[in-house]
């Protein structure tokens, strides 16, 4: 299986993981407007790994992930789902958008939710069967959220509705997830219960990424990052990239010294 | 008379016209509610003025080609086809254009129903056109109603209904969660299309009973109606149905029992009451329950702060806690406990200093998430944790205030 690159000089040698690797993001360009918000990106995940993508407000961490997974149409580049296009490996993938994405008064149950994970499975006119009742339940068993299966969505705390989003994510049953920012606004139980469920995917042989915001937390939480502002400046083991000079790159002086210096970095 | 009317007794033309309405009500109830909760009810406004230009252009076509210009399937149909093109005009201009959908909406309802306005008055002075009768489009008209008609639009509501059920799932996905549903896979733009397209067809089967201006209240009112009783999306479709079809039927029973009663704004004044009773008297999110719930809540939060006065022998200034304390027998008229208050007061601080136990203690995260000053303590943690912590604060002497 080889990649067409002809048209994208700006992009890195195809290595040989491209064929295995659960995503492969290749000279991705994504625009609203005029202004390329992301530019000529490539990205390699590493299959089994946990990848942070960060980098400032408005770098394109968000839409890079939803390029990659063709929720915005891109003006360039393509993905690979281990190694093949796409369209028939959407199986294998799991999303958790951003939790303010949705309206949560929505008339709609945490377990509907969940079961909304199950679509690709129950179609259009399946029936939803005791089995597949379980399977929601134990995804919320898995979030610590089995007792509000009967709740309404809008009834949950923000950290709630973030582990509810997870729990959909698991029924899918995929090997790859994908998530926008998981840790936004959550209390402290949730985002502990979130990376426990995280690493527990990772012991599975699952692949996880997820675009991050707190800088502190990359070095415990994730084992590669992928280092973006409109163009990608650096990508790696989280010993290798994870240094005061990506992170300067990558934020462009707007971390104060002081900030940086806090942080646990492993090689710098 | 308006008994006669609901029992099916007022004649072959009222029945027709009832069953019809009820039929119609159901369609569009369920139908509305994706178009409600994908929150783009407003383009129903469009598609059902985009129906008009259709309709003078299919009945100049028939006359012209030589055939009866009034048949109801061929106006039907040339309804469908320019509603058709003003959704797909609205869908592009919003996706397309840097236009936003509230724009959109009101330039193609504007233009399209001009146009057909314009029609109907070319058709007017045709020679044949005298007698066309399209203006009925407009609010509908019952009088004369075939049994081909309602034939027609009994076909059309179950065909619709029926698409609405095959498509429920990918429909309220996309209306929850449209990122979700794309990553999964779905074709996000091709669900509104059917999102809109179902509400034409209900549109277009609804004109001769409502007509065109009216029928955006069947379509909206009965999901807005129905999300009052319910937090589950398929129960607010099947009370959407349901709130439509006994409109349908009732406001048809009730135009048929006085000849001058038109039927499409009779439907439409009973679900609006339908949907006033259900505003204000819905349980959770009526405009009732929400005021008792605030009230229950201040006089609670009045309680607690009053005993904690008590305890603290701080004077109570408020007439409202005096009042709830003097009822509750806890304090007299003039601010001084009662015995029964003065035991009461002595629990409400003890539990408070419970609390600030749980609150700064890690081992009790959970417990503490659930603190709101309001909450009796024995419902968050057992008897035994309980008094463990009594015996962290000392004796229940030490813990009352003088």
């Amino acid at each position: 299986m080889t990649l067409e690159l002809a048209a994208n000089q700006g992009s890195a040698p195809v290595t040989d993981t491209v064929d295995q690797s659960p995503l492969a993001v290749r000279g991705m360009t994504v625009s609203y407007g005029q202004k390329p918000v992301v530019f000529s990106v490539d990205m390699t995940i590493v299959q089994g790994s946990m990848t942070a993508i960060i980098g400032p407000n408005g770098a394109g961490k968000s839409t890079l992930l939803k390029a990659a997974l063709g929720i915005v149409k891109p003006l360039a580049g393509q993905s690979m789902v281990y190694g093949a296009p796409l369209r028939g490996q959407r199986q294998k993938i799991a999303y958790v958008p951003q939790r303010a994405s949705v309206d949560w008064d929505f008339p709609t149950r945490v377990i509907d939710v969940v079961l909304m994970g199950l679509y690709r499975e129950l179609g259009l006119l399946r029936r939803i069967k005791a089995r597949h009742i379980e399977k929601a339940r134990a995804c919320l068993e898995r979030v610590g959220m089995s007792d509000f299966a009967d709740r309404q969505i809008g009834q949950l705390s923000g950290g709630q509705q973030q582990r509810v989003f997870l729990a959909r994510a698991l029924a899918q049953g995929a090997e790859l997830y994908l998530l926008d920012e998981p840790f936004a606004g959550v209390d402290a139980a949730t985002e502990k219960a979130i990376i426990d469920v995280l690493k527990g995917l990772k012991a599975e042989g699952k692949t996880v990424v997820a675009v991050h915001h707190d800088l502190a937390t990359v070095t415990e939480y994730f084992d590669r990052v992928f280092m973006i502002n409109t163009r990608k400046i650096a990508e790696g083991s989280v010993a290798e990239a994870y240094t005061r000079e990506n992170l300067d790159m990558t934020y462009g002086g707007r971390l104060a010294t002081g900030q940086i210096d806090q942080l646990d970095l492993i090689a710098s | 008379m308006l008994f006669d009317a609901l029992a099916l007794q007022l004649g072959y033309n009222a029945t027709l016209v009832t069953i019809g309405a009820t039929f119609l009500g159901i369609a569009s109830g369920v139908t509305g509610t994706f178009l409600f909760l994908r929150k783009r009810a407003l383009v129903s406004d469009a598609i059902s003025h985009a129906t008009l230009p259709g309709v003078g252009l299919a009945f100049i076509v028939m006359v012209m080609l030589g055939g009866d210009g009034r048949n109801l399937p061929g106006l039907l149909f040339g309804s469908a086809v320019s509603a058709t093109l003003g959704l797909l005009i609205v869908n592009w201009l919003t996706r397309r254009t840097r236009l936003a959908e509230d724009a959109a909406i009101g330039a193609v309802l504007s233009v399209f129903f001009g146009f057909g306005i314009v029609l109907l008055t070319v058709i007017q002075s045709m020679s044949s056109g005298r007698q066309a009768g399209l203006e009925g489009f407009l609010l509908g008209s019952t009088a004369g109603m075939l049994w081909s008609d309602a034939v027609v639009i009994a076909v059309g509501g179950a065909a619709t209904l029926l698409a609405v059920l095959t498509f429920r799932r990918p429909m309220a996905l996309v209306a929850f969660d449209p990122e979700f549903a794309a990553a999964s896979g779905l074709k996000v733009g091709q669900i509104d299309l059917i999102i809109m397209g179902l509400a034409m067809a209900v549109t277009v089967v609804g004109l001769k009973i409502v007509g065109l201006i009216l029928i955006v209240a069947m379509l909206i009112i009965p999901p807005v109606t129905a999300r009052f009783w319910t937090d589950r999306t398929d129960y607010v479709a099947a009370i959407a149905g349901l709130v439509g079809g006994i409109s349908g039927y009732i406001g048809a029973a009730i135009s048929a029992s006085a000849p001058s009663f038109p039927t499409g704004p009779i439907i439409v004044l009973v679900s609006f009451t339908i949907f006033a009773v259900s505003l204000v008297l819905a349980p959770n999110r009526g405009i009732l329950a929400a005021l008792i719930r605030h009230v229950r809540f201040q006089r609670r939060v009045h309680m607690r702060q009053g005993l904690l006065a008590l305890a603290q022998g701080q004077p109570i200034y408020e007439r409202l806690t005096l009042n709830l304390l003097r009822r509750a027998g806890l304090a007299r008229a003039d601010g001084v406990a009662t015995e029964t208050g003065r035991a009461r007061a002595a629990k409400a601080l003890r539990d408070e200093k419970r609390w600030e136990v749980v609150r700064s203690d890690r081992q009790h995260e959970g417990a503490a998430a659930l603190y709101d000053g309001l909450r009796e303590i024995e419902t968050v943690l057992t008897v035994d944790q309980i008094s463990e912590i009594d015996r962290r604060i000392g004796g229940p002497k030490e813990a009352v205030a003088p």
